[in-house]
C-alpha cells in the first residue's frame, strides 16, 4: 500500500504540467483560472479542441478510440495537474465523462466511430436527459416517450415529453435521452437510451433561473423531436441498464479534479479568516481544520476506490463519495459565510451576482440534491453497501 | 500510487483476523476483563507474539521484526480493535517499542527491543501527568533522580519495562526505559471505565536511574516523544476504525433481525439512514488510518498533519458509531450483557488517551496557516 507515485509517474506529471502551462500561458491565457461555467464559451470550445488534438481530452479512454489507455495513477495525476494549472471547467465534460464512456461500453462500432471523435475535439457537446418533473429521485418513473416512425430519411424515433435540469444544453449539439419506448411499460422496464440532436424544430429549451441568479440548467421539451432509428445505445428496452452503467462512470478520476477546486475555495476561506480576524475565533479554527481534514480524506477515499481498478466489483466505500463531497462542500459554503459575517451579504455590483464565497454558499445547496439526493444516497448506502432491507415501493 | 493492500498485507490481515476470530470472541474478552487477574489472557498474549509474530510487525529484522512498517501495525491494530482485544499490545508494541526505536541508541535498541518483539517483555509508556493535560509531569534531576507521577498508563500494572517521559531539571524532555520493579516505583491499577484496557498511575519516589536507563545519548528527547505520540495516534486510529466497523456490523445484523411493527427495524429509514451515515464514517476512518500509516512508511514530511487528521477523525467516528449502536439496539444495547457498551467505553478511552480531537484540530489550524492573536 502506498500513496506516493513512481519516478515514471512523476515524469508524466511534469509532462502534463508542462503542456498545460505552455497552453494556458500562451494561446489560452484568457481562460486560465476562469471560475464561471457559463462564460467565454467560444474560447472554451477551442480549448476542448486543443485538448483533443494533443491527446489530452480523455486519457483514460482506450487508444483505439482516441484516448491514451492511461492507468488510474496517470488519470489521477492528470486531474490534479489540470486543476492545479487553473485550467477551465470542461465544457465538454458530459460528453467526455458520461456519453463517451457509455458509448465505449455499450455502443455499436458504428456509433463509436460516429460520436467519439467529435467528443474528444469538442466539436460536439452533450447534455444529459434523465430527470423529469415527475422522475426525480424516482428516476425510473419516466414519462417521455418515443416510437419508431417511417420518415423521409428512413425509420426514426419520434420523441414526446419533457426533461429537466439539463445542464449546459443551451451550448450542446446532442442530448442522450432516457425514454419509454414500450407502450404501457412501467418503472425501469421498457426504457431506451436515445441519442438526439438538439438543433431541430421538435426541441425547445427554457432556461431555469436558480437561487444563485444564474441559469445553468434548462427544461428541455420534446414535441415530435426526431432521431435516426440507429441512434439507440444498447437494445431498445434496455435503456435502464445503459443509464445505470453510465452512472457508475461518474466515480472516475474526474472527482479528483473537483477536489483541487475545493482546495482553492478552502484557501480563500482561510485567507478571508486571516484578513478579517475570524481566524482568532477558536470555533472557526476548529471548523476550518475540520474542513481541511475532510478534504484530505476525500482525496484518499477517492484514491482507495480508484486503486481497485475499473474491472473489479465496486467495494462498498465507492458508495460514499457523492454524499461525502456534496455534504463537505455545502458545509464549506456555510463556513465561508460564518467567516465573512455581514459583508458576505452584499453583491459587488448592480447585478444579482456574488463573489466566489457567497456564491458557493448558495450554489452548494444544489449539491446534496442533484445526482441523487443525500436521502437517496443513504438508501443506496444502506441497501447496497450494508445489505439492509429495501424500501417498500408503491 | 497503489492505495490498496499488497499481497503480503492481505495475507497479514487475513491471518490476524482468522486468528482473533477463533481465539478472541466475546466470552474470552469478558473473561479477561472481568477476572481480577492480568486483565488479558497470557496464553493468548504469547500466541499473538510468538506464534503470530506480531510483536515486531513494524520493526526491522535486526530486532526480530517483520518490517511491514506502520501499515503492518495498522492492519494488526484494526483487527484487534474490531474484537476489542484486551491486550498490552498497543502500549508495548504501538507505543513503548516505538519510543525506544526512535530515541534509543543502537545498544539500547539491541538490549530492549528483542524482548518486546518476542513478548517476553511487556512494556508500557508512562508519558503524561495525572491531570487533563498531556505534558509529562515526572521530573528527572541532574543526579538522575526521577520523581513524580504518570497517569493513564495502559496496562501499567502488567508492565515489566516502563518507558517514562520526564521533564529534565535543566530543560527539555528525557525518555527513560526502566524495569518496573526498580525501588521507588509504585504502580496503582485503577478501575477504568474501559475494562478492556485498564489504566494505572505510576509513581516515582526518588528513583535512582543509571545513565543507561536514559534513552539516547543525553540530548533533548522532545522530538522523539512527539513522534512517538504521533505514531501511536496513527496506530490507535486503526484500532478506532476497526472498532467503528465492528459496531456498525453488529448494528446492521441486529436491525435486520429485530422485527417491530411487522418489519425488520433495519427497513425503516430513520434507522437505515443513521447506519448509512455510520458507514460513511467507518469507510473514511479506514481511509484515514491507512493513509496516515502510508505517510509514515513513505517518510513523508506530512506525518504530523496525517497523525492529527487521523486522530481527530477516527476518535469522533468511533465515538459516534458506538453511541449510535447503543441507540439503534434499543434497551438491549444498554445492558452489561450486550457488547455495545464495551465499544462505547473503548471509543471514549481512545479519544482522550492521546489528546482529544479538538486539540488535534488546533494543531491542524496552525499547520494550514490560520493566524492567531499576536
Amino acid at each position: 500500500m502506498r500513496t506516493g507515485f513512481t519516478p515514471e509517474q512523476e515524469e508524466f506529471r511534469v509532462e502534463v504540467a508542462g503542456w498545460l502551462d505552455e497552453q494556458l500561458s500562451g494561446p489560452f491565457a484568457a481562460i486560465r483560472n476562469l471560475s464561471s461555467m457559463s462564460a467565454m464559451i467560444p474560447e472554451r470550445r477551442a480549448w476542448e479542441t486543443a485538448l483533443g488534438e494533443a491527446g489530452w481530452s480523455a486519457i483514460g479512454w482506450p487508444e483505439q478510440y482516441g484516448g491514451r489507455g492511461a492507468n488510474i495513477a496517470e488519470q489521477v495525476i492528470f486531474a490534479e495537474e489540470y486543476a492545479r494549472a487553473g485550467a477551465p471547467g470542461r465544457i465538454g465534460h458530459i460528453g467526455v465523462t458520461l456519453a463517451g464512456p457509455t458509448l465505449i461500453h455499450f455502443g455499436s462500432e458504428e456509433q463509436k466511430r460516429r460520436f467519439l471523435p467529435p467528443i474528444l475535439k469538442g466539436e460536439e457537446l452533450w447534455a444529459q436527459g434523465y430527470s423529469e418533473p415527475n422522475a426525480g429521485s424516482d428516476l425510473s418513473n419516466i414519462r417521455t416517450k418515443a416510437r419508431l416512425d417511417d420518415g423521409p430519411n428512413g425509420p426514426e424515433w419520434v420523441i414526446e415529453g419533457q426533461k429537466i435540469w439539463t445542464s449546459l444544453a443551451q451550448h450542446a449539439q446532442w442530448i442522450f435521452v432516457l425514454c419509454r419506448t414500450e407502450e404501457g411499460s412501467v418503472g425501469p422496464k421498457g426504457l431506451s437510451f436515445l441519442l438526439v440532436p438538439l438543433d431541430q424544430p421538435g426541441v425547445t429549451l427554457r432556461p431555469i433561473r436558480q437561487m444563485t441568479g444564474d441559469a445553468e440548467f434548462n427544461e428541455t421539451f420534446f414535441d415530435g423531436a426526431r432521431t435516426a432509428a440507429a441512434n439507440v445505445v444498447g437494445q431498445p428496452g434496455e435503456g435502464w441498464k445503459v443509464a445505470m452503467g453510465l452512472l457508475s462512470h461518474e466515480r472516475g478520476a474526474s472527482s479528483l479534479a473537483i477536489q483541487m477546486t475545493f482546495r482553492n475555495e478552502l484557501q480563500k476561506v482561510i485567507d478571508a479568516a486571516n484578513a478579517n480576524g475570524a481566524a482568532q475565533d477558536p470555533l472557526i479554527r476548529q471548523r476550518i481544520a475540520t474542513a481541511h481534514a475532510g478534504l484530505k480524506l476525500m482525496r484518499f477515499n477517492a484514491l482507495r476506490t480508484l486503486s481497485k481498478g475499473d474491472n473489479e466489483m465496486l467495494s462498498r466505500e465507492a458508495f460514499i463519495h457523492k454524499i461525502y463531497w456534496g455534504t463537505w462542500h455545502k458545509k464549506l459554503g456555510e463556513l465561508a459565510m460564518d467567516v465573512m459575517g455581514a459583508p458576505g451579504l452584499i453583491a459587488p455590483g448592480p447585478d444579482y451576482a456574488f463573489d466566489v464565497l457567497p456564491h458557493l454558499y448558495l450554489y452548494t445547496r444544489s449539491e446534496t440534491i442533484h445526482g441523487g439526493t443525500n436521502q437517496i444516497q443513504r438508501n443506496i448506502i444502506a441497501e447496497r453497501g450494508l445489505g439492509l432491507p429495501r424500501e417498500p415501493r408503491g | 500510487m497503489q492505495f490498496t493492500f499488497s499481497e503480503e498485507e492481505t495475507l497479514l490481515q487475513q491471518s490476524v483476523s482468522g486468528f482473533l476470530a477463533s481465539h478472541a470472541g466475546s466470552a474470552a474478552i469478558r473473561k479477561a476483563m472481568e477476572d481480577d487477574g492480568a486483565g488479558y489472557d497470557p496464553a493468548l498474549w504469547r500466541a499473538t507474539m510468538d506464534e503470530m509474530g506480531l510483536g515486531g510487525i513494524a520493526l526491522p529484522p535486526r530486532h526480530g521484526g517483520a518490517e511491514m512498517g506502520q501499515v503492518g501495525l495498522a492492519i494488526v491494530m484494526m483487527e484487534m480493535g474490531r474484537v476489542l482485544l484486551p491486550s498490552p499490545y498497543f502500549s508495548s508494541v504501538g507505543m513503548a517499542a516505538q519510543a525506544i526505536a526512535l530515541a534509543g541508541t543502537d545498544a539500547q535498541q539491541d538490549a530492549l527491543l528483542p524482548g518486546i518483539v518476542s513478548g517476553e517483555t511487556i512494556a508500557a509508556m508512562a508519558w503524561r501527568g495525572t491531570g487533563r493535560g498531556q505534558a509529562p509531569a515526572a521530573r528527572l534531576d541532574d543526579g538522575l533522580r526521577l520523581t513524580g507521577a504518570a497517569g493513564f498508563v495502559p496496562f501499567g500494572h502488567a508492565a515489566d519495562l516502563l518507558v517514562v517521559a520526564a521533564q529534565r531539571d535543566g530543560g527539555g524532555i528525557a525518555l527513560a526505559a526502566l524495569p518496573a520493579d526498580m525501588p521507588g516505583i509504585a504502580v496503582e491499577r485503577h478501575v477504568s471505565m474501559d475494562l478492556t484496557r485498564p489504566l494505572s498511575t505510576v509513581r516515582f519516589d526518588n528513583v535512582a536511574l543509571l545513565q543507561e536507563h536514559v534513552l539516547g545519548s543525553g540530548g533533548d528527547a522532545s522530538a522523539a516523544l512527539a513522534r512517538t505520540l504521533d505514531l501511536a495516534r496513527i496506530a490507535l486510529a486503526a484500532e478506532q476504525a476497526g472498532g467503528a466497523e465492528a459496531v456498525l456490523d453488529l448494528t446492521v445484523a441486529y436491525t435486520k433481525d429485530r422485527v417491530q411493527f411487522g418489519r425488520p427495524i433495519g427497513s425503516f429509514q430513520a434507522l437505515k439512514h443513521r447506519m448509512a451515515d455510520m458507514m460513511v464514517e467507518v469507510e473514511t476512518a479506514r481511509t484515514a488510518a491507512y493513509y496516515s500509516a502510508c505517510i509514515v512508511d513513505e517518510g513523508s514530511d506530512e506525518l504530523e498533519e496525517a497523525a492529527a487528521i487521523a486522530a481527530s477523525y477516527c476518535s469522533e467516528a468511533f465515538m459516534d458509531c458506538a453511541g449510535n449502536a447503543i441507540q439503534l439496539h434499543g434497551g438491549i444495547g444498554f445492558t452489561w450483557e450486550h457488547d455495545a457498551h464495551l465499544y462505547f467505553k473503548r471509543a471514549r478511552a481512545d479519544a482522550v488517551l492521546l489528546d482529544d480531537a479538538a486539540s488535534q484540530r488546533e494543531r491542524i489550524a496552525g499547520m494550514i496557516g490560520l493566524e492567531r492573536a499576536a
